[in-house]
């Protein structure tokens, strides 16, 4: 008789922060049982030369994502609206830094 | 190279097929939940799965020389290094898990032989000098294919490959240390330093795989951009680069027709014994029984380590339920 095969951990993404105080940063995944061992590991795989301070892990189930096909709909109509960037408007150089 | 004779599947013809191409052609990368053709799914799987399968493999040979590192700094290094190979394993392993198969699914395909690893991890490090060697020239080899491969089409994979090229270079600089070390002690260091390379020298240059000048699957990978070089570009950018390095070590590589050609700007080499190769791919290697026993051996001997976690982490959900 062959015994049900057991079930695989499961995935946690895994996000770290550097050290200058910047945000957690996506930085892949792994296999754990459990929130505790997937940080364990985390720091294992992911932070073996000193490449953050602090991890975070959520289970990859857990997250929702946006449609790869939306991608037109969503992002080009900010192509149409250079003036959100600084650069837009000139600003004589009399005023100086602005 | 970790990937060897990966099979492509061939090219999708349909509207969704050449539109597809086109964003590669464009240099857009291509993401999990992207639509993909099957052919470049599955082409994927086999070439990311065997490299992953490399990465884990590629400790045995050096775990060997662990416990007998001539000192403890060398001692650390080496597990630091075996280490990292660990990482590079489970970097691609999720890289192909978002391309829809599982962990385990791919580890039953090494077990049972369904899956590959590289030649050259079937091949026995025998002598400390070894292990100099091995991430001199196996390490260097790789570094080769890894580089351009931060440029592959397929997203999760470039993000593995820059995290893997990062840590790559301490793996070769500490084995050209080592080879220096001995290359320039004592005659019986040097000589086991140059018997090292005389074992390694063409097992390395078989890991580009044959020429693929006439492969079809290549030339299907290089549309997709999962294939950066041709094998022959990339064997003979590690020789050119190589054979500088031996010079300083004061040690000759084991080729009688190696020579510089004004003309062409390269070395000329000697092909390795291609009936040699493809007798290891078929598991006749000289460890290749060893390894897959052993990495079953791990697989087995951890499974009441995965089952007791699981069910922890489910009797601890329990608990907490309850409470």
């Amino acid at each position: 008789m062959t015994e049900p095969k057991a079930p695989e951990w499961p995935l946690w993404e895994v996000f770290i922060r550097g050290q200058h105080g910047a945000s957690h940063r996506h930085v892949g995944s792994l296999h754990a049982p459990d929130a505790e061992m997937a940080i364990k590991h985390a720091r294992d795989v992911y932070t073996r030369r000193k490449e953050g301070v602090s991890i975070w892990v959520v289970p990859t189930t857990a997250i929702a994502a946006s449609n790869p096909d939306m991608k037109g709909p969503l992002y080009d109509p900010s192509d149409s609206k250079p003036y959100r960037h600084p650069t837009f408007f000139d600003i004589p150089k009399e005023i100086g830094t602005m | 190279m970790y990937a060897q004779m990966v099979t492509s599947d061939p090219r999708d013809e349909t509207v969704e097929g050449q539109a597809f191409q086109a964003r590669i052609d464009a240099g857009e990368k291509i993401e999990p939940r992207d639509w993909m053709p099957e052919g470049y799914r599955k082409t994927l799987i086999r070439q990311i799965g065997q490299h992953a399968h490399s990465e884990i493999v590629g400790q045995l040979p050096e775990g060997n020389w662990i416990t007998r590192a001539p000192t403890l700094e060398r001692k650390a290094i080496l597990l630091a290094k075996v280490q990292d190979e660990a990482g590079h394993g489970l970097y691609l392993y999720c890289a192909a898990e978002t391309l829809g198969v599982s962990r385990d699914e791919m580890t039953e395909m090494l077990l049972d032989g369904r899956m590959k690893y590289s030649s050259i991890f079937s091949y026995p490090t025998l002598t400390w000098a070894d292990m100099g060697a091995v991430g001199w020239l196996v390490d260097g080899a790789a570094i080769m294919n890894q580089v351009p491969l931060q440029r592959t089409s397929y997203g999760p994979y470039a993000r593995a490959m820059i995290r893997v090229c990062k840590e790559e270079s301490f793996h070769q600089r500490q084995g050209f240390d080592i080879m220096m070390k001995m290359a320039k002690g004592t005659p019986a260091q040097k000589k086991m330093a140059q018997d090292a390379l005389n074992r390694f020298w063409y097992p390395s240059l078989m890991m580009f795989g044959p020429s693929d000048k006439d492969s079809v699957h290549s030339a299907q990978s290089m549309a997709w951009k999962i294939k950066m070089n041709t094998n022959d570009e990339l064997r003979q950018k590690f020789v050119d680069l190589t054979v500088p390095q031996a010079e300083y070590l004061g040690l000759t590589i084991p080729d009688p027709d190696l020579k510089w050609n004004e003309e062409r700007g390269h070395y000329d080499y000697s092909e390795p014994d291609w009936s040699e190769f493809y007798d290891v791919l078929k598991g006749n290697g000289p460890c290749s029984v060893d390894r897959i026993e052993t990495r079953k051996k791990a697989w087995d001997d951890g499974a009441w380590v995965r089952e007791a976690l699981m069910a922890h982490s489910e009797k601890q959900k329990t608990k907490v339920a309850a409470e």
